[in-house]
C-alpha cells in the first residue's frame, strides 16, 4: 500500500453560484508525480490551488468538504495558510521572478520564515538552485536581476525558490505552456528527479507531457473527476469512453 | 486523529506574525477612513459657519438682494451679484476654453506629427502645474492694460461707465479659460488617445476622410472623458480664487463684461482678513454656496465616470 | 468639393486652436522669465525683505515653503499610501469602498479656497492652533491626500497579479508581501504621486492665506526653528500675490521665475521616474 500525502473527500467549490468542482474524492500518492489533465475551464486549476488554499484569495468562492494532508486537515480553522503553503509550494503558469537578483528570490521564502543568518541563506539558495538544476546557470551571477534570466530559467528559477521554503507537496500548473520546447524538457527532467524528494501534482494541457513525467493521472471533466488511475493505464486502456475521446483528441 | 500535533496548527510565534498582520490591516482602514472624516468634517463645518448668518439676516436678504454693504451702518448682504457672477464668469471661460482646449487635444492626439507632438505634450503637463496665481499676474500685467485701451476706445461718449482700468469680467473669463486649458487639454486628449485604433480603422476603411473620422468617430467614442474634463475644467473655473482676484476688479456689480466684478472665490478672500460678527458669517455663507455647486459639479462628475465604467 | 471644403476648415479649427493655446501657454513661461529674470540674484535668495537693511529677499518664503511641504507630506504621503493600499488589497468591493473612493473624489474637487476655509475653522480655532505653519500643513494634507491615493493605487494596480500570489504562495503574510513585494515594485508610480502633491503644495495660495499666514521672517536663534512650526509663514506663492497685489511687480516676477524653475526641474525628475517605471516593467 503506497503512502498518501494528500487526500480529499467530497470537496465542492462554488465561485458565486458557479458549482466549480463537484465532489472531488482523490487520493495524491507521496514522493510521486500526479497528473491533473482535462480541458479548460473543467476545474483543475482549481483544484490545484485548493490544495495549498490560494483560493481564499479569491473573493465569493466557498468550499465544503474535506482536504487532508498528511491526516490534517487544511481547512480546520486552527490552521496557519502560512505555515500551509510553507510545506505546500507552488509554481505557476507563467514564471513569475520578482523584480531582484536571483539570490534574493531564492532567499524570499526562508526569509519570511524567519531565517536570517548570512550563511544558512547562502548554503539554501546554493541548495536550492543545484536542486532545480540551475546553479550552473547562476551560480557565477547570483546578484543579477532575475528578470534578465530567459523564461526557461525563470520558470526554474521560480522552482528552485519554491523548493528553498523547504516543501513536502509541490504544486504546478501548466509550468512549462509559457515555454519552448527545449526549456520544456529540462523541467520535465526535473520534474522526474524531483519527485524522489518531493510529492508533485502537476496540471498540464498537453496530454504527453502528462504521459512523459506522472505516475498517476486525474482527467477533470466539468468540475468531475471522470478517471482517475496509474498513467500507464489511464493512457494505455481509459475505463471511461469520454476520457478516451479526450486522450484520442476528440474534444478539449 | 493526529489532528493536535499536526505542525500546520498556529504556535504562539506564528500568532505573533498574524498580530503584525492584524494591526497592519486596522492601520490602513483607518487611514482610509481619513478622506472619509475629511469631507464629513468640512461638510459640517461649512453647514454649522454658513447656515447662522441666513437665519440671521434673512434668505431672501442674503441669496436674492443685490446690495453688499457689509461694513455700513446698516449693514446689507446681498450676494445675487456674486453668485451670478461666478456662474456667468465660468459658463464664459467655459464656453471658451473648453473648444480650444478639445481642439488643441484632438491635435496632439490625432492630428499632430509625432515628434512634434512628444515636444508640446510635456509642455502642456507642465503648464498644468503651473500656480494660479501667476495666471493672474500675467492678466494684471498683459490682459488688464489691452483691456483698459479697449475701454476707453468703447465707453469712450459715455457718462455713465465707470472705469475699471481694465480689471473687468472679461478679463477674468480670458484668464480662466486660459488656466482651464491645460486641463481640459491634459484629459481629452488621454480620452482620445484611449479610442481603440481599430475604430479609427474601420471608419477611414469605410471610406471616411481623416477629418471626419476624428469628428464623427473618435470624439463621439472619447465622449464621456472628454466630458469628465469639460467638468473637471468647470470645478477648476468656479474654484478658482487667487487668479482672478488679481484680475476681476473686485466691487460687487452686476456682471457685464466692462464691469469690476466680484467672484463666489474673491469676495471670501478679499474680506476674510478682516471681516467680523454677521459679516464673516456671512462669507461663510458665500462658502457655503460654493461648496454646494462644487458639490453639484462633482455629483456630475461622479456620474459621468460611473457610467464611463458601465459603458 | 463639399467634403473636402468642410475638413479643410475643420483642419484650419483644429490647427488654430493647437497653436492658439500651446504657444499662447508657453508665451506665459517666456514672458515670466524674461520680466522676471534679472531680479533673481543672490541677494534676492539669501536675505530677508528688510527696510532697515534696504534688502529685497525670499529667504524666509523659501524656508516657511520648504517646512510646509515637508511637513505636509509627513502627514499625506503615510495616509495616502495606507489608504491606497487598504482599499486595493484588503477591502472587499462594497459599500464601504464605494464611500472611501467617492469621499476621495470629492475631496479632490473641492477648491483650495474652501480647505482654507476649513482648516482656519477647525485647524486654526477648533484645535487652536491659530495661523501657523503647522495649520497650513494640515490643511493641505487633506488637499493632496487624494493626489496621493490615487497616484498610489494605479501604481499598486500595475504590479503585476503573479508577483502577489508567486510571494504569498510561499507562505508570506499579506503586510509581508506587500511590504517587500509590491511597495518597491510601486515605488516610481508612489514617488510620481508625491512630486505631483509637492508641485501642488508650492503652486498652493487660497489655502494658505488664511492658515499659514504671511510672516517672511527667518527664525532668529536655534531654537526659533523649531518653533517655526507653530508661527505664521508665507510660502513663495503666497509672497507672490501679496507682493503683486502690492504693487511689488518685480519681487512678484522674481518668485515667479523660482517657483517655475523648482516646478521645472520636479518635471524633470518626474519625467526621469516615469521612464525608470516603463523601462523596469518591460
Amino acid at each position: 500500500m503506497p503512502q498518501i500525502k494528500i487526500r480529499t473527500d467530497k470537496l465542492n467549490l462554488y465561485y458565486g453560484a458557479n458549482h466549480a468542482l463537484k465532489d472531488i474524492t482523490l487520493s495524491i500518492r507521496s514522493h510521486a508525480v500526479t497528473a491533473l489533465i482535462g480541458p479548460s475551464g473543467c476545474g483543475k486549476s482549481t483544484f490545484l490551488k485548493t490544495l495549498n488554499r490560494m483560493n481564499d484569495l479569491t473573493d465569493g468562492v466557498r468550499i465544503t468538504g474535506k482536504v487532508y494532508l498528511d491526516g490534517a486537515d487544511i481547512y480546520h480553522p486552527g490552521v496557519d495558510v502560512m505555515a500551509l503553503r510553507k510545506q505546500v509550494g507552488m509554481v505557476f503558469q507563467q514564471p513569475n521572478p520578482f523584480p531582484m537578483s536571483i539570490y534574493d528570490n531564492i532567499a524570499y521564502g526562508p526569509r519570511i520564515h524567519g531565517i536570517k543568518g548570512k550563511e544558512r541563506l547562502d548554503e539554501i539558495v546554493e541548495r536550492s538552485l543545484r536542486q532545480a538544476a540551475i546553479w550552473e546557470e547562476t551560480g557565477d551571477r547570483l546578484h543579477k536581476p532575475a528578470l534578465g534570466l530567459s523564461g526557461g530559467q525563470k520558470q526554474r528559477l521560480c522552482i528552485a525558490r519554491a523548493l528553498a521554503v523547504g516543501p513536502e507537496v509541490l504544486l504546478m500548473d501548466e509550468p512549462t505552456s509559457a515555454l519552448d520546447p527545449v526549456s520544456t524538457l529540462k523541467v520535465e527532467e526535473l520534474i522526474g528527479q524531483l519527485k524522489r524528494k518531493y510529492t508533485i501534482v502537476i496540471v498540464t494541457h498537453n496530454m504527453q507531457q502528462a504521459a512523459r513525467v506522472s505516475d498517476e493521472t486525474a482527467f477533470f471533466l466539468m468540475g468531475e473527476v471522470v478517471e482517475f488511475a496509474s498513467t500507464d493505464r489511464l493512457f494505455a486502456q481509459p475505463a471511461d469512453r469520454k476520457t478516451l475521446e479526450y486522450i484520442t483528441g476528440k474534444f478539449g | 486523529m493526529r489532528q493536535i500535533d499536526s505542525i500546520l496548527y498556529r504556535s504562539s510565534q506564528v500568532s505573533c506574525a498574524q498580530a503584525i498582520e492584524k494591526a497592519a490591516e486596522m492601520i490602513f482602514s483607518l487611514c482610509a477612513f481619513t478622506a472619509v472624516g475629511a469631507v464629513f468634517s468640512i461638510t459640517l463645518y461649512m453647514i454649522a459657519n454658513g447656515v447662522p448668518a441666513v437665519f440671521q439676516a434673512g434668505v431672501k436678504e442674503i441669496l436674492f438682494t443685490t446690495v453688499w454693504q457689509p461694513t455700513a451702518t446698516e449693514p446689507s448682504f446681498g450676494i445675487l451679484y456674486v453668485i451670478l457672477t461666478s456662474i456667468i464668469g465660468t459658463f464664459l471661460a467655459v464656453l471658451l476654453g473648453v473648444p480650444v482646449g478639445i481642439l488643441a487635444a484632438v491635435f496632439l492626439a490625432e492630428v499632430a506629427p509625432r515628434r512634434l507632438a512628444a515636444v508640446v505634450r510635456p509642455a502642456v503637463e507642465l503648464l498644468a502645474g503651473i500656480p494660479s496665481v501667476i495666471y493672474g499676474v500675467l492678466g494684471m500685467m498683459i490682459l488688464n492694460p489691452l483691456m483698459y485701451r479697449l475701454e476707453q476706445r468703447i465707453f469712450a461718449d459715455s457718462q455713465t461707465h465707470q472705469f475699471t482700468g481694465g480689471a473687468n469680467l472679461l478679463s477674468a473669463v480670458f484668464v480662466l479659460a486660459l488656466m482651464i486649458l491645460p486641463t481640459v487639454i491634459n484629459i481629452s486628449e488621454a480620452a482620445l488617445l484611449a479610442v481603440p485604433p481599430e475604430l479609427k480603422a474601420s471608419s477611414l476603411a469605410l471610406g471616411a476622410s481623416p477629418v471626419q473620422t476624428i469628428f464623427q468617430v473618435t470624439i463621439p467614442a472619447a465622449r464621456s472623458g472628454i466630458l469628465a474634463a469639460v467638468v473637471l475644467g468647470v470645478g477648476r473655473a468656479v474654484g478658482e480664487a487667487m487668479a482672478i482676484s488679481l484680475v476681476s476688479g473686485n466691487s460687487v456689480n452686476l456682471p457685464l463684461p466692462f464691469h469690476s466684478v466680484r467672484f463666489l472665490t474673491t469676495a471670501i478672500v478679499s474680506e476674510m482678513g478682516y471681516a467680523g460678527g454677521l459679516h464673516r458669517q456671512v462669507l461663510f455663507t458665500i462658502g457655503l454656496v460654493l461648496f454646494v455647486f462644487i458639490m453639484i459639479i462633482n455629483g456630475i462628475l461622479s456620474s459621468i465616470l460611473k457610467g464611463e465604467k458601465r459603458g | 468639393m463639399m467634403r473636402k471644403l468642410k475638413d479643410d476648415v475643420l483642419l484650419c479649427l483644429i490647427y488654430l486652436a493647437a497653436f492658439g493655446a500651446e504657444f499662447l501657454l508657453l508665451g506665459i513661461l517666456v514672458y515670466v522669465f524674461v520680466k522676471g529674470f534679472p531680479y533673481v540674484d543672490l541677494q534676492f535668495l539669501t536675505t530677508v525683505t528688510s527696510v532697515l537693511q534696504g534688502t529685497v529677499g525670499i529667504a524666509g518664503n523659501m524656508v516657511n515653503t520648504i517646512y510646509i511641504v515637508v511637513l505636509t507630506l509627513v502627514i499625506a504621503v503615510p495616509i495616502g499610501i495606507g489608504s491606497a493600499i487598504y482599499l486595493n488589497e484588503y477591502a472587499r468591493p462594497g459599500k464601504m469602498v464605494r464611500l472611501i473612493t467617492f469621499t476621495t473624489q470629492t475631496l479632490a474637487g473641492i477648491p483650495s479656497i474652501l480647505f482654507g476655509l476649513f482648516g482656519m475653522m477647525f485647524f486654526g480655532i477648533t484645535l487652536g492652533l491659530g495661523y501657523s505653519i503647522l495649520t497650513g500643513a494640515l490643511t493641505l494634507s487633506l488637499m493632496v491626500l487624494p493626489l496621493i491615493t490615487r497616484n498610489t493605487q494605479e501604481a499598486l494596480l500595475a504590479v503585476p497579479e503573479s508577483y502577489k500570489s508567486g510571494a504569498l504562495s510561499m507562505g508570506a503574510g499579506k503586510w509581508y508581501m506587500i511590504r517587500t513585494i509590491l511597495l518597491p515594485s510601486a515605488m516610481p508610480g508612489i514617488v510620481t504621486g508625491v512630486l505631483l502633491a509637492v508641485g501642488r503644495i508650492m503652486g498652493e495660495s487660497a489655502a494658505l492665506l488664511f492658515t499659514a499666514g504671511s510672516g517672511y521672517l527667518l527664525p532668529k536663534s536655534a531654537g526659533g526653528w523649531f518653533h517655526k512650526v507653530a508661527e505664521s509663514g508665507g510660502t513663495l506663492t503666497i509672497q507672490l500675490y501679496l507682493s503683486m497685489s502690492k504693487a511689488q511687480y518685480d519681487v512678484g516676477f522674481g518668485i515667479a521665475v523660482v517657483l517655475l524653475c523648482i516646478l521645472f526641474c520636479m518635471n524633470l525628475i518626474m519625467k526621469f521616474f516615469a521612464k525608470y517605471t516603463t523601462e523596469s516593467q518591460r
